[in-house]
């Protein structure tokens, strides 16, 4: 296979502490080499007086599925003016907070990702999440299927059968091809089939009459007796609230003192996802303000917990979410069109479009927490960037979420042009921020961090050898300041050269391959439990509206080129 | 000897029953018996096996004849009819499965056609509804487990969807509806008195084609303001005890169909249907759905959403997606005579569009896949029977509540006959070399 | 001639969807869509006998079926002929602009017209496009 060296290149990787020195990087079979091991026929790529970093790594988007495709459908205003042409190896496109697939994978490679993870894929419908995976060309992906509402997972752990529990999800790992525990607003999208929620982490559940704080300590342990490469992964209740970080605060110490337990390098027990929607103070929209640093100092001293921010990017988009109840809390806020599919047995999803605008002061500050976060981070191996894609805004605004955090300047300049920049002020505390994000910190936040919180950081997210080759190379010249904050969002939008598993795939901003994706997913290995096999018959047999046989059948055709994580979890 | 395949996909309706057992020949060639399906899907499993099967494509002459040709020179023929066509029409796709309809799409990108699937005569204006106002909805083992309301507005299931009320909606003992039918009230609206209604605790004989009004004046009584003493040719007494039947449930779904989406008002009154469902959701849960009619309408609607951002009518003939039903819908496109070449698959537009829309397929290049004879293989000029789509050849398709299944092969086609899909990637891999494209 | 105006729909019936399954070019496709189902009351306004032929007649088109009793009645001034290619002879085609025509709510003239046939499916469709050289 192909060899390549890109030389002279500013090298910024956490995971090998290079902060910015100048190295090469060698390309040979897929994967990141020493440069002894190339031969002198290794085409050369010039990276002098660039940024070299490894492929981004998105840890939570929504971006394949069945919500995601609902979205496309009811908004063709969606694709007004953002329509892309057949051209090159491009297929057509359209799409700005909902792209089509095609669309999808493009843009994500332009700005140098070579990893995403769809954050939340309802199991009766893997099947259509794979299907949207594999048309999505370039990048690997997994998707996490949802737990927290799941019938057999409430009714195991109101009898605390942590073992069951974990019978089940390795069941359904493999049935569905997933990848990770997801959990959003525990509890509170079953008891939405009825129209009610949990708000707070100890409502409890109709029926089943368990609470969130049951559900969420006993899908941690069930993770770490798997040992699973991602750890929980959390939308925790009362999203969207104001005064809604007492509630995070409690569903974050459910956490306390776990230890990890896993053969992937992963540090954390939990991951709090979209963290700017759950970080809110005051009693009403009125007196709204930020609880960003209340939760970034508990976040700072925890070291079990990692969180993505969620930042908001000031923009039309479409909210959507396994969170039902709070999407028809927002219909009824804004108005807007609302969608909403229960899911048997399962969960539930609602879309919502959304107008982040800057002359709304409750928008406006929520831009301002998302920033604080990261901006208040003491680890950014543990604080990742993400706009909960597209809930605060499109993934397509990364580039200019680096800006805002890379430039104080930047930041003012938003600020005053807000209408009602008082508020913004009074009510953050982004105003007497002065600390600027380095390059080295962007990329342990948007690769390294990633990476080893999904358990892939043997894999990716770095540029050591044995890695695979998930190389980036942007016009950024780290030995010359910035005249205009703008050439950071610029530079990181246009990567000048993308490599994915030693394929160049964007040249310039351009796509030229396709590559070969690959769907990640886990294979967890647990002893027989013939009870847990009798309770999937039985419920099939009783409440799905599919049978067993093809709630499971997911052929080649659905995910033509699978990487398997295998854990080993029978002991 | 024989052998039997369960969980089998009904490949007809949207209903995707997945319980069907069928018994094989042990060579497999051969459909012995179907167990579990209604009437439809039985002889669609059964009809697959039928001795007058046309098994190759055929090529109509001038004489009015047709003339047996090769899937080599039949895909030629469609690949050349559609490179050196302006503005083809790619219609149909509902009865075949979703690679399929990939397929499809890729060569429509090449072709810069118009697509579009049978939502176009069937729930397009649904959808266009839905763009307007959004869809509160559920998967079908939520009626199955919670509905205690179930309300038919505007379909006939006894007829269009035969097992729908026995495996969904009125008769399943469910996790909260253990007593099953009796667990549930069931309204009809329709102005016969069908099958179906004569099973409802409460038939509306609404007059035909006022749905609309008949829609607002439920959503007047749930607020219990005043009403006219008819709307629609129903009493104002009627009006507001269903409105009270409503509101006193747990769980309820307005399932819906031709009924309101083909009569005057079309769109609007899905747009109210949908309005209704929203108002419920403040006295307590409802969720509406359409009942859609082909097994695969949705899957195709689900495809070319996230291929190309919408889900029907969709116009590539500019070299990127443009989506405005009543100027890209294959109808508005026939009646103005803008389509100068037709390819059509996995559906009959012959026999169910209007004949002014027929008659201008005619009159064009038309390519007609489909393993049976139809008014459109009747006026096609080439017709490439395929194999049937989930008796013959597996693949993805999607239910009306958008749940995906793989469908099951049972049987093998007849000797030397293609799929649907195999075909495409002939024609798909012609015109790339026509129009030299890589 | 005696000739009543009704309102005409169409839709599925169990018969046409196995009619179709089993091939339209059959007999079974027009005994099942060929017809024009009518409330008793109307037939007897038409002064026709049941499973006599008619001549059923719009705005868009003419088409000659067979009218049986309602089976789904009672429905006086509603007529129903299932969906295919009888129906689509007289349907309004127009769409308003929405891409869907109106299908359900045409209104039509119905006259008894006992000696002429009813045509086969795919020939009805074919007369209608050729002409009768076909």
């Amino acid at each position: 296979m192909s060899e390549y060296i890109i030389k002279n290149g500013h090298v910024f990787d956490p995971v090998q502490g290079i902060k910015g020195d100048k190295a090469d990087v060698a390309i040979k079979n897929g994967k990141i080499v020493k440069d002894s091991e190339v031969s002198k026929s290794a085409k050369v790529i010039d990276a002098k007086g660039k940024t070299v970093m490894a492929g981004a790594v998105e840890i939570h988007a929504h971006i394949a599925g069945p919500k995601v495709n609902l979205g496309r459908i009811y908004r063709p205003e969606d694709k007004l003016f953002t329509c892309t042409p057949t051209h090159g190896h491009e297929r057509m496109g359209s799409g700005n907070s909902i792209p089509s697939t095609f669309k999808t994978g493009y843009e994500y490679a332009r700005m140098g990702y070579t990893t995403a993870m769809e954050a939340a894929m309802p199991p009766l419908f893997s099947r259509h999440t794979h299907e949207e995976i594999r048309d999505t060309p370039i990048i690997d992906e997994g998707a996490f299927p949802v737990f927290g509402n799941n019938w057999f997972v409430m009714e195991y752990l109101k009898n605390r059968e942590v073992e069951n529990t974990a019978a089940y999800i390795a069941w359904l790992l493999r049935a569905t091809k997933g990848y990770a525990v997801k959990v959003v607003n525990p509890g509170g999208t079953e008891a939405w089939h009825w129209g009610l929620n949990c708000l707070t982490v100890n409502d409890p559940v109709p029926y089943f009459d368990i609470t969130p704080a049951e559900i969420i300590k006993g899908l941690i342990d069930a993770n770490e007796y798997l040992g699973l490469p991602h750890s929980m992964h959390i939308h925790p209740n009362n999203l969207g609230n104001p005064g809604n970080y007492t509630t995070t605060l409690d569903t974050l110490k459910i956490a306390q003192g776990i230890k990890p337990k896993n053969k992937f390098g992963r540090e954390q027990v939990l991951h709090l996802t979209h963290t700017q929607f759950h970080s809110y103070k005051g009693t009403n929209w009125g007196d709204f303000e930020s609880g960003a640093k209340e939760v970034m100092d508990y976040i700072n001293k925890n070291k079990n917990i990692t969180v993505d921010t969620g930042n908001v990017t000031l923009d039309e988009t479409t909210t959507m979410t396994a969170d039902g109840p709070f999407e028809h809390h927002l219909t009824e806020l804004n108005h807007l069109k609302w969608a909403n599919v229960d899911v048997e047995v399962e969960t539930a999803a609602g879309v919502v479009p959304y107008i982040y605008s800057p002359n709304i002061s409750v928008c406006a500050i929520q831009w301002a927490i998302g920033l604080e976060l990261a901006l208040y981070a003491k680890d950014p191996m543990r604080c990742f960037i993400t706009t909960d894609h597209p809930n605060a805004g499109p993934f397509t605004r990364y580039p200019r979420v680096i800006k805002w955090l890379m430039s104080q300047r930047a930041r003012e300049t938003q600020i005053n042009a807000f209408k009602h920049k008082d508020k913004v002020l009074s009510q953050t505390g982004i105003g007497a921020i002065d600390r600027e994000l380095t390059l080295y910190e962007i990329a342990a936040m948007t690769r390294a961090g990633p990476a080893k919180s999904l358990g892939l950081s043997s894999m990716c997210g770095g540029l050591a050898p044995g890695m695979d080759a998930d190389v980036v190379v942007y016009n950024i010249n780290p030995e010359k300041p910035f005249e205009n904050p703008d050439q950071i969002e610029a530079a990181f939008s246009r990567a000048a050269c993308v490599f994915k598993s030693g394929v160049e795939v964007v040249k310039d901003g351009e796509i030229v391959s396709s590559g070969n994706k690959r769907t990640l997913w886990v294979n967890a290995k647990v002893n027989d439990n013939p009870q847990v096999m009798r309770d999937i018959t039985e419920k099939f047999l009783k409440y799905y509206s599919v049978t067993q046989a093809n709630y499971e059948s997911l052929g080649h055709s659905f995910v033509p080129n699978p990487y398997a994580l295998e854990v080993d979890a029978t002991q | 000897m024989s052998k039997k395949i369960t969980d089998v996909i009904c490949p007809f309706c949207g209903t995707l029953c997945d319980d069907i057992e069928v018994l094989v020949s042990d060579d497999g060639k051969k459909i012995l018996e179907v167990y579990n399906a209604c009437v439809i899907g039985t002889e669609k499993f059964m009809h697959s096996g039928a001795k007058d099967r046309i098994t190759r494509p055929r090529m109509r002459q001038a004489d009015g004849s047709w003339k047996e040709v090769s899937y080599d020179e039949a895909a030629d023929y469609a690949a050349q009819v559609l490179a050196k066509a302006k503005k083809p029409l790619m219609y149909g796709w509902s009865s075949t499965n979703c690679e399929a309809q990939s397929m499809g799409n890729e060569i429509a990108e090449v072709a810069r056609a118009c697509v579009d699937n049978t939502a176009a005569v069937c729930h397009g204006t649904t959808l266009i509804a839905v763009q307007d106002i959004g869809l509160p909805s559920c998967t079908l083992g939520e009626i199955k487990n919670r509905a205690d309301r179930v309300i038919f507005w505007g379909c006939n299931p006894a007829h269009a969807h035969p097992r729908h009320m026995s495996r969904y909606s009125i008769f399943p003992r469910g996790f909260f509806t253990v007593k099953g039918q009796m667990s549930r009230k069931l309204v009809v609206v329709d102005p016969r008195v069908t099958d179906t209604a004569r099973m409802a605790d409460v038939h509306l004989q609404v007059a035909q084609g006022q749905d609309y009004e008949l829609l607002c004046a439920l959503r007047v009584a749930l607020k219990k303001e005043w009403l006219p003493d008819t709307v629609a040719g129903v009493p104002k007494e009627k009006i507001y005890e269903v409105a009270e039947i409503l509101k006193s449930g747990r769980f309820g779904i307005i399932f819906f169909g031709m009924g309101v989406t083909q009569s005057l008002g079309k769109n609007h009154n899905i747009d109210e249907a949908i309005a209704l469902t929203k108002d419920l959701n403040e006295y307590t849960k409802y969720s509406i759905m359409p009942m859609r009619g082909h097994y695969n309408v949705t899957g195709s609607g689900e495809v070319l959403a996230w291929q190309f951002g919408f889900p029907y009518s969709v116009d590539l003939t500019r070299g990127f997606p443009r989506y405005n039903p009543g100027d890209s819908s294959s109808i508005d496109l026939l009646n103005r005579g803008e389509i100068d070449a037709a390819f059509v698959i996995g559906s009959d537009p012959g026999a169910h569009f209007p004949i002014s829309a027929v008659k201008h397929l005619a009159h064009v290049p038309l390519v007609c896949v489909d393993p049976h004879i139809t008014p459109t293989s009747g006026v096609s000029k080439l017709h490439v029977p395929v194999a049937f789509n989930g008796v013959e050849t597996g693949g993805s398709c999607y239910r009306m509540d958008n749940v995906p299944i793989d469908g099951r092969k049972v049987v093998d086609a007849p000797e030397g006959m293609l799929s649907d899909e195999e075909f495409l990637v002939m024609v798909r891999d012609r015109l790339k070399k026509i129009k030299g494209v890589a | 001639m005696v000739s009543i105006t009704v309102n005409l729909i169409s839709g599925r019936t169990i018969q046409q969807g196995v009619a179709i399954e089993s091939g339209k070019e059959k007999p079974s496709y027009r005994e099942a869509a060929g017809i024009i189902e009518m409330d008793p009351s109307d037939l007897k306004k038409l002064g026709a006998w049941k499973n006599t032929n008619v001549r059923v007649s719009s705005d868009y088109g003419s088409v000659i079926v067979k009218a049986i009793e309602a089976t789904q009645g009672p429905h006086p001034g509603l007529a129903f002929i299932p969906m295919g290619p009888w129906a689509n002879q007289i349907v309004n085609p127009n769409t308003y602009s929405t891409g869907m025509p109106t299908f359900k709510g045409t209104p039509v003239k119905v006259e008894v017209s006992p000696n002429e046939k009813v045509l086969l499916g795919v020939e009805l469709v074919q007369k209608s496009c050729f002409g009768d050289s076909s």
